[in-house]
């Protein structure tokens, strides 16, 4: 299935490049959501199989995959009224759709993947196609963005394929060469501690560009804010998940060794910076979409101090990260009716929503009370977890200086969501402001939905997944 | 044999540091990847023609030759000037690499691995840093360009050090991957000289948080 999958959505991809017909372009997009749900289908029946030796459904692969396959329909929806509202001259909406399927699949085979050269192959593919989505509208800023991005990016896969080598040689002391996750987690015992110190310095570090996490954030911050906000809302949940997946599925291997503490170090520390810088930008952020590319570098800190933590925290992370895909791209989509009414992203151009599209303020108020994880919000309950296991693994200093990062954070966040909501903005003329259907809102409204009912309600198919994917891990 | 050839690896670093003209150090990278395919050579215990075919368009077709034409096409169409103008003078970048390639060698003599070969390692080690410190030295975008193409001969020369063969289908997606990489740092680049006046760093500051 994997195979026919690659080839199909490839192919796909190529056709939507070249394709300048909208027709066209609207049955190739509808087949490929189709061929992307049976993907997901197929996984989930096939729990555990192994396809074309490098492909595994894998219980995190197929939590991720099914949050792609719910996330990717809207998306699709959002791409054809943002391209419709802002018309692209049909060579830049041909290469919208080719990168876009491009990035999907990829992110896609990235997720299945039990071989770390494989899933690093798929993360390069993912830059090249990212940046096509980012130099959308082809102007200077577009440009420096793009630029920054690649090249940060390019760099960061190096290290990681740095990391790959001083992996190899790890594992050569363990007399094996397979370098699949599987075959390093039988060998963990006898892999070779100082070289795979380095790796795991340079495999984070690397995987950390697409995550969002210090030290390689930026250039992500830069993409998420130039790049189209339907493409935007991919880079900031979905494609956050590979760089998860490339870490988590290592650090499994770590935690398995007697490095484990040190990998803990490591990886509280650039969680915990990682919700200072968010702190400190959330609160002199004056750009909506940087606003909240900063909120999901918070998430990411969390999601990764969860990892740290250990006990229950490992479970809090996988679900926090699952439930963060839903709430992030559901703002992002958002945005892209809010900047119809406004016509800008700067905070001090933008207020009184509610009198402009009721159903739209409607879904910043509730995501904003999901991003913050207020209650009824999934979100919650995946930070409780996630506090939780801090305090059981006796950290309580950190976990009392996260939690005051926080309350600043929901400070920034709320004062400026109800700046949006109910102050009016000043010289602004809404003599033509366009009227939006609420109906465009109603799959943003799902999204949020859905984040509330696994949080709340997990069904136990859902519960039996998040449970097997962090079984490897030591108690 | 192939010390000799990894010694001259590390003086073609020490000329890039001093090199003023652009060109040079394109041609400098085209022969590095001459080198590289030499030292890929010898260590060649049989010689399997897919093999060695694969090596040849790695090190010589892709590396000595696509690379700096490609490169030389971008300086060309963008009138880029030749000169590197480097944010310090040529000496200080001289001691400088210098520095790097001692501690890189006292860094080896710490490491005790028999599994290992030490002159591949530093020679790798201070590709990988000589090319960080011409990213961070450098005026022009394109010599970021250059200093990555550095880094990426020394993960070359780290992967022969390891000496561990993946699997070739995953070796082609890696060469493959890199490939496109430059390709689309050079399509970039392109664009911003097409946008921007003057194809330099300094231009791309605009994006801020307020």
């Amino acid at each position: 299935m994997i195979g026919i999958y690659l080839i199909v959505a490839f192919s796909l991809a190529l056709a939507l490049f070249l394709n300048r017909s909208k027709t066209i372009a609207f049955i190739l997009l509808g087949l490929f959501l189709v061929l992307q749900g049976a993907l997901t289908i197929h996984a989930y029946l096939n729990l555990h199989a192994v396809e074309l030796s490098y492909f595994t459904y894998d219980s995190l692969a197929v939590l991720l995959l099914g949050a792609l396959g719910i996330v990717v329909i809207p998306a699709v929806i959002h791409s054809h009224i943002y391209l419709e509202d802002q018309p692209a001259p049909p060579q830049s909406r041909a290469i919208y759709y080719g990168a876009y399927v491009l990035l999907l699949s990829a992110i896609s085979a990235g997720y299945l993947s039990n071989h770390i050269a494989v899933t690093w192959i798929f993360t390069e593919i993912t830059t090249l196609s990212a940046s096509a989505l980012i130099y959308h509208h082809r102007n200077k800023l577009a440009l420096e963005g793009t630029w920054k991005y690649v090249f940060i990016c390019a760099i960061s896969i190096t290290f990681v394929f740095i990391g790959i080598l001083f992996l190899s040689l790890s594992l050569e002391h363990a007399g094996s060469d397979d370098l699949s996750f599987k075959n390093l987690l039988a060998n963990s015992s006898q892999l070779n501690p100082f070289w795979l110190r380095l790796a795991f310095l340079f495999i984070f570090t690397g995987f950390t560009a697409k995550l969002g996490l210090v030290p390689m954030f930026t250039a992500g911050i830069d993409a998420k804010d130039k790049a189209p906000a339907p493409a935007g809302a991919l880079l900031s949940s979905v494609l956050v998940n590979l760089g998860f997946v490339g870490i988590f599925r290592f650090y499994i291997v770590v935690a398995n060794t007697p490095l484990h503490h040190w990998a803990n170090l490591v990886i509280s520390i650039a969680a915990f910076l990682s919700v200072f810088i968010a702190t400190v930008y959330m609160i002199k952020v004056k750009n909506i979409k940087r606003m909240f590319a900063y909120s999901g570098l918070e998430h990411m800190g969390l999601v990764m101090l969860g990892v740290a933590a250990g006990g229950i925290g490992y479970y809090a992370a996988v679900l926090h990260i699952i439930l963060h895909t839903f709430v992030k791209s559901s703002l992002f989509f958002q945005f892209t009716q809010l900047y119809r009414v406004f016509q800008n992203k700067s905070i001090y151009h933008v207020g009184n929503y509610f009198k402009y599209n009721t159903a739209g303020a409607m879904v910043l108020l509730l995501g904003f009370i999901s991003a913050t994880a207020m209650p009824p919000s999934g979100l919650f309950v995946s930070e409780f977890l996630i506090f939780r296991s801090m305090f059981e693994a006796h950290q309580i200093i950190l976990l009392v200086a996260v939690l005051l990062l926080l309350t600043m954070i929901i400070w920034a966040f709320g004062k400026n969501t109800m700046k949006m909501l109910f102050i009016p903005p000043v010289e602004f003329d809404d003599s033509n402001v366009p009227v939006i259907s609420p109906w465009e809102s109603a799959t943003q409204f799902c999204l949020l939905a859905i984040a509330v009912y696994l949080g709340l309600n997990p069904p136990a198919e859902f519960v039996q997944l998040l449970k097997e994917s962090v079984m490897l891990l030591p108690k | 044999m192939i010390d000799v050839l990894l010694i001259t690896f590390i003086i073609t670093l020490f000329y890039m540091a001093i090199a003023n003209r652009m060109l040079t150090y394109l041609k400098v990278l085209a022969f590095q990847g001459v080198l590289l395919f030499v030292v890929v050579f010898l260590q060649l215990q049989e010689i399997n023609p897919l093999n060695l075919a694969l090596i040849l368009l790695e090190t010589i077709v892709f590396k000595s030759v696509a690379v700096p034409l490609f490169m030389a096409y971008v300086l060309k169409r963008n009138n880029i000037t030749r000169e590197s103008e480097p944010f310090l003078p040529n000496f200080v970048s001289l001691i400088i690499t210098t520095f790097i390639v001692v501690v890189t060698i006292l860094l080896a003599n710490e490491v005790k691995d028999a599994k290992l070969d030490k002159i591949f390692f530093v020679v790798a080690l201070s590709s990988l840093f000589t090319g960080l410190y011409f990213i961070a030295t450098r005026r022009k975008i394109i010599t970021h360009v250059i200093g990555y193409l550095i880094i990426e001969n020394g993960v070359f020369v780290l992967s022969l050090a390891v000496g561990n063969e993946m699997p070739m289908l995953v070796n082609l997606g890696i060469m493959l991957d890199i490939f496109a990489s430059v390709l689309i740092l050079g399509i970039f680049l392109n664009k911003i000289g097409d946008v921007f006046k003057d194809v330099d760093v300094n231009q791309l500051s605009s994006l801020k948080d307020y």
